[in-house]
């Protein structure tokens, strides 16, 4: 049983007779949502006129999976729920992308969609879709809400599933007579879950042990994920390092939930990671996991992944325990709370543990740091092209690990991983159990309305670009200054790269050999826009399209047939990392 | 090997497709599913059977109890339960074998819920290897028509079901008996 905050009202008075539609903006408001991406519909009608004077927000975007991207970006950047609205059949599956988007990376989204009437669901009647049951493994949760009385209740325990325990995308499908349907209102002043269970606290015990493993361990690595983002626990990651001394990773979904420039980090590990973070990880003998699922991108071939460590895994959804390495050391809990319990035991046993290991823990510092040496991920730079890794890099000096950099899928999205900085978390907003190309514009549209105040970098691909131009628009609508960096190198470079390197270079539809001219296409929007291809032109570019108060286009021509290195080929152990230019590769 | 699964959910639309889904999803086969109201007129139990491999047996059960309207899974399949399945069943029996049909079902148990001058309509409960035998032993006397109902179980194991009403309502309490934290 929980209690709904109730830190904003509106005015609407109490026990008022209210349509469906009122009835649903007003719960919105009790949750704090300030704005909705979304798109109109037939059966959205009610909903949209209530909305025409309302003060929640609505952004207009162009096509709902856009929507639903753009409501993560808002998430991802905040914490707090994003929410986009769509109407029934089409508008609802268009806005399927972002669900799964949002439940591979935990991002805690609502998604209010319309249904046509109850009287006509399953009659395949016009624009119906069966949106429960198509959106049932898309979701955390769903609901179809047939009578007007369930509705407070219902968006009430959407925000509460969506935003506790392991966070995720929540969907509520209404049809059109319920938001045209009236009701008395009265707050809703608590909900009803008896299966939702959420594990918080972590099991004090094992938190007692896993203190003692970490103080015995002589080579402990803390690989930390997207969960320490979730859980606002990146003050508690800090104390945990720094008093365990322990080196660490953070992966893709991770960056920023402990400073890039912090001493005891490393950098991001796996497929595309760094070598001294996957030789760390090789051959570290405790494994601090903490909010990670030990993706495969992460792991590698998992027999050979970490195989001297114990594993301490740390997670909030009990289902993440053992599924794909067998943990140790299992502590179950939000990972905010476990870390700030586990401080405390390592801060009152440090005097008669800290210095049994410190010999072997200095030469395993020693080990990490020749592997940093002997293989730094720095950035390729030309005197005669621009390297798409340059780019990074400058896009990492004008930021100074204080921007927002949103990014798509592909190339682009690993050298930005690689080499650009955050100083922390909600800052590095990215696609990454999904991968979901066209991600990348969208959600910075939504973090950008989210933190009016931060510089926005959306840095794409020139594939991922051509699946969201139409949310230039809404970008000139609202006059967002977003910065549009086009990393183009006129393929598919991702895809091209592994046809390369395990086809046989045989190069099957990957080439974009049409593209729209940047300075033209941003001026048909209204805005600036530009293409440089000379690495001469990179740097004061860069500087203008930041210095420019509104959006800015900035289409770069990078080095075609560049590839992502250090690389794991898939399948392969992550100590055996292809670390630079074509060697010949056996697959 | 099947496993026996014990769930006790919401009783709302949707519930059934969501725990489905889990198994669907892997492209597991269902080989019978029960479900009904408990005590709880807002719960249902359901017990399912279904063939998973042994190493993602526990992964299944625990996206099973991730479930929002799954309030707890269990496998019962290694743990002291009673198991109980029902097959009705029509036979033809023309005279000569009546007597003989009767005794049969006499040893198994079985009742005759209806009888006619054509055959007779039966009713059997039992373990799923003895509804088998039976099923069998009736085939022997010619054309049958069976309907099985899908096991029941009931674990025997004092912790390993919750047992319907009792749903801690306010203070539910986690594996290692901890409180949990609900909202401020």
């Amino acid at each position: 049983m929980s209690t709904i905050p109730t830190h904003r009202t509106s005015a609407m008075t109490e026990s008022k007779l209210m349509s469906g539609s009122q009835i649903l903006l007003e719960c919105l408001v009790r949750e704090n949502v300030d704005c909705i991406f979304g798109y109109p519909g037939g059966v959205t009608l009610p909903l949209y006129d209530a909305l025409y004077d309302h003060p929640i927000r609505h952004i207009l975007v162009r096509h709902e999976q856009n929507a639903a991207f753009a409501a993560e970006g808002y998430a991802r950047s905040t914490g707090r729920v994003g929410v986009c609205c769509a109407t029934s059949g089409p508008g609802a599956t268009n806005l399927v992308t972002g669900l799964v988007d949002s439940m591979m990376d935990s991002i805690p989204v609502v998604a209010i969609t319309g249904q046509v009437s109850t009287k006509l669901i399953g009659s395949d009647a016009f624009q119906e879709a069966d949106t429960f049951g198509i959106t049932r493994s898309c979701t955390k949760h769903n609901f179809l809400v047939k009578n007007i009385a369930e509705l407070p209740q219902v968006v009430h325990e959407a925000f509460y599933i969506a935003s506790s325990g392991r966070p995720g995308p929540v969907l509520v499908d209404i049809p059109k007579d319920v938001f045209q349907a009236q009701a008395h209102y009265t707050p809703v002043s608590s909900i009803h879950l008896p299966g939702y269970k959420v594990f918080t606290e972590g099991h004090t015990g094992q938190i007692r042990r896993a203190a003692q493993v970490i103080w015995e361990s002589q080579r402990p690595f803390v690989y930390a994920g997207g969960g320490v983002i979730a859980a606002n626990a990146s003050d508690e990651l800090r104390e945990f390092v720094e008093l365990t001394d322990a080196p660490a990773v953070t992966t893709l979904m991770g960056l920023g939930a402990l400073p890039a420039a912090h001493p005891n980090y490393i950098s991001m590990p796996g497929m595309h990671g760094s070598y001294a973070a996957n030789m760390g990880m090789t051959h570290a003998d405790l494994l601090i996991a903490l909010g990670v699922r030990f993706d495969d991108r992460v792991t590698g071939r998992l027999a050979a992944f970490a195989p001297h460590a114990k594993v301490i895994h740390v997670d909030i959804d009990p289902a993440e325990i053992g599924k794909n390495r067998a943990a140790d050391l299992p502590i179950v809990g939000d990972v905010k709370r476990v870390l700030e319990k586990l401080t405390k035991v390592l801060q009152e046993t440090a005097s008669e543990s800290r210095e049994q290991n410190s010999a072997a823990r200095a030469d395993w510092w020693r080990q990490i740091r020749e592997w940093k040496a002997e293989h730094p991920l720095t950035p390729e730079v030309s005197t005669t092209e621009i390297k798409p890794q340059h780019v990074m890099r400058e896009i990492d000096r004008l930021s100074g690990g204080r921007a927002i950099v949103t990014s798509d899928v592909g190339q682009h999205q690993m050298w930005a991983a690689q080499f650009i900085r955050f100083d922390s978390p909600r800052l590095w907003i990215n696609s990454g159990g999904l991968g979901a190309m066209g991600f990348g514009l969208p959600s910075a549209i939504g973090a950008q309305f989210a933190r009016p105040d931060k510089l926005v970098f959306s840095i794409v691909g020139d594939g991922g670009f051509q699946m969201s131009i139409p949310e230039l628009a809404t970008i000139a609508n609202h006059a967002l200054p977003i910065k549009i960096i086009v990393v183009n190198n006129g393929y598919l470079g991702m895809v091209r790269q592994w046809q390369e390197l395990f086809y046989n270079n045989r190069l099957s539809q990957v080439e974009l050999n049409t593209f729209p001219d940047a300075e033209k296409l941003a001026g048909a929007y209204g805005f600036k826009g530009r293409t440089i291809e000379n690495v001469h032109q990179l740097v004061p570019a860069l500087e203008e399209a930041v210095r420019e108060p509104g959006p800015y286009l900035l289409n770069i021509r990078v080095t075609p047939l560049e590839n992502v290195y250090p690389m794991v080929p898939a399948g392969g152990a992550i100590n055996e990392m292809v670390l630079g230019a074509p060697q010949p590769v056996e697959v | 090997m099947l496993q026996l699964i014990s769930l006790l959910v919401e009783n709302k639309p949707g519930s059934l497709m969501r725990i489905t889904g889990v198994l669907s999803a892997r492209g597991y086969n269902i080989e019978s599913l029960t479900v009904a109201r408990t005590l709880d007129p807002t719960l249902s139990r359901m017990t399912i059977v279904v063939d998973i491999e042994p190493q993602l047996r526990a992964q299944v059960i625990k996206q099973m109890n991730k479930l929002v309207n799954v309030l707890q899974a269990a496998d019962l399949t290694d743990s002291p339960a009673v198991k109980r399945e029902m097959a009705l069943l029509r036979v033809r029996a023309p005279l000569p074998s009546r007597t003989a049909i009767l005794k049969e079902a006499e040893i198994f148990g079985a009742r005759v819920v209806d009888s006619s001058t054509e055959g007779f309509a039966l009713e059997a409960t039992g373990d799923s290897e003895k509804l088998d035998e039976f099923i069998d032993v009736m085939r022997s006397y010619g054309d049958i028509e069976v309907t099985r109902s899908g096991a029941i179980a009931v674990s025997l194991e004092a912790k390993k079901l919750r047992l319907a009403p009792p749903i801690p309502r306010n203070a539910p309490v986690d594996e290692a008996g901890e409180k949990l934290e609900t909202r401020p």
